[in-house]
């Protein structure tokens, strides 16, 4: 992981860029299913210990929703978006007028509808990328689940584990309004993946 | 209610509790949480094993408690050295979990069942029995142990609370 240590700001800022342009995408793409403005957070990048990385939605032990693709092509790595319960259920009465009760569970119908939701906004975030990269870049098929936080996410951590006990990730998060729908994309780039993406880009690396 | 003490194990990490204290880890996906427990010392250890073998270590310091062929024994050395005795020693395990199935997957991917085929594999070297464990499935678990009986308990979000 040593590696990652060394990335310069600058680079840091190029990936911040790549997180702007897909999720800038994405938040486009929201805001037509839903008809309404998306807002979205200036895009974090972070090279973050394992441990943490489930904090940024609410820590190990919270259920989410997240969708999970894995991007195959040039430039591999793995792709979560996640949504917190009560915003996936109001995402669900806005887009479908699914009249879903408050409790935890879920029907198939709205799993299956949520998860054509992250795809939709996960192959905008890529295609965007790899128009922006020239880099192929294909999700998988989806799939999703609700579950803790923490083995959802530690899922995508893998390649690093080999390496050492952080990961970088490229983070985005959307906000709907004031009503705060917080949707949370997490890229995270296979470590072999960097330099193609700035070698891509036109950053030097040695 | 009385409050015990609940020691932390991270992601990668390994503890053990004596006097009653409980070792709780979270967020169990494909990880194994792998606990020993020596009924006669009342002593309980707890490894969160995130990789199956340190062959495929590439890092420059390697973090013995990740891997289940490198966790396993540091444990088992640090309970002896707290009074445990191998004979005495019975395992129990949860966790390697697949969160997410695709067809066509690489090897990499099915890590869940590779961990805990692995430590299965070294506590039979030690020949540790096993008394019980939950693994595999779709679903994260988090997990407690208590020093003083060896109960462990399992909770997960689809399935809520079950005790080994």
């Amino acid at each position: 992981m040593d590696a990652f240590n060394r990335f310069k700001a600058f680079e840091m800022d190029v990936l911040k860029e790549v997180g702007n342009i897909g999720a800038g995408n994405a938040a486009t793409a929201l805001s037509r299913l839903l008809d309404k403005p998306v807002d979205m957070a200036v895009p974090k990048v972070s090279l973050l210990p394992f441990e943490e990385v489930a904090d940024r939605v609410g820590g190990s032990e919270q259920v989410v929703i997240a969708v999970y693709l894995r991007v195959e092509g040039e430039a591999p790595g793995n792709m979560f978006f996640i949504i917190q319960e009560d915003a996936a259920k109001r995402l669900l009465g806005q887009l479908l007028s699914l009249d879903c009760d408050s409790t935890g569970s879920y029907s198939e119908m709205e799993m299956s509808a949520l998860c054509e939701i992250g795809n939709i906004l996960a192959g905008s975030y890529l295609s965007s990328l790899a128009d922006f990269t020239h880099l192929s870049m294909a999700p998988s098929v989806p799939s999703v689940a609700r579950d803790m936080a923490g083995p959802i996410l530690t899922y995508g951590l893998m390649q690093y584990g080999e390496m050492g006990d952080s990961a970088l990730l490229i983070e985005t998060t959307f906000l709907e309004d004031r009503e705060e729908l917080e949707g949370h994309f997490f890229l995270i780039p296979d470590p072999d993946s960097f330099t193609k993406i700035f070698q891509s880009l036109g950053v030097l690396t040695e | 209610m009385i409050q015990q003490d609940v020691i932390k194990v991270g992601m990668a990490d390994l503890k053990w509790a004596a006097d009653g204290a409980h070792l709780r880890t979270t967020g169990l996906g494909s990880c194994v949480g792998l606990t020993l427990y020596d009924p006669v010392a009342r002593i309980a250890g707890m490894a969160h094993v995130m990789l199956p073998s340190s062959e495929i270590a590439r890092e420059s310091t390697m973090n013995i408690a990740k891997y289940a062929d490198t966790a396993i024994p540091e444990l088992i050395g640090q309970m002896k050295a707290e009074g445990a005795v191998i004979g005495r020693l019975a395992a129990k395990m949860a966790g390697g979990a697949q969160m997410f199935a695709f067809s066509g997957q690489s090897d990499s991917m099915r890590i869940g069942p590779r961990n805990v085929e692995s430590c299965l594999e070294i506590l039979a070297n030690y020949s540790i029995p096993l008394m019980g464990q939950d693994t595999g499935g779709n679903y994260g678990r988090t997990i407690e142990i208590d020093s003083s009986s060896g109960v462990l308990t399992i909770r997960s979000v689809q399935f809520g609370i079950k005790e080994i």
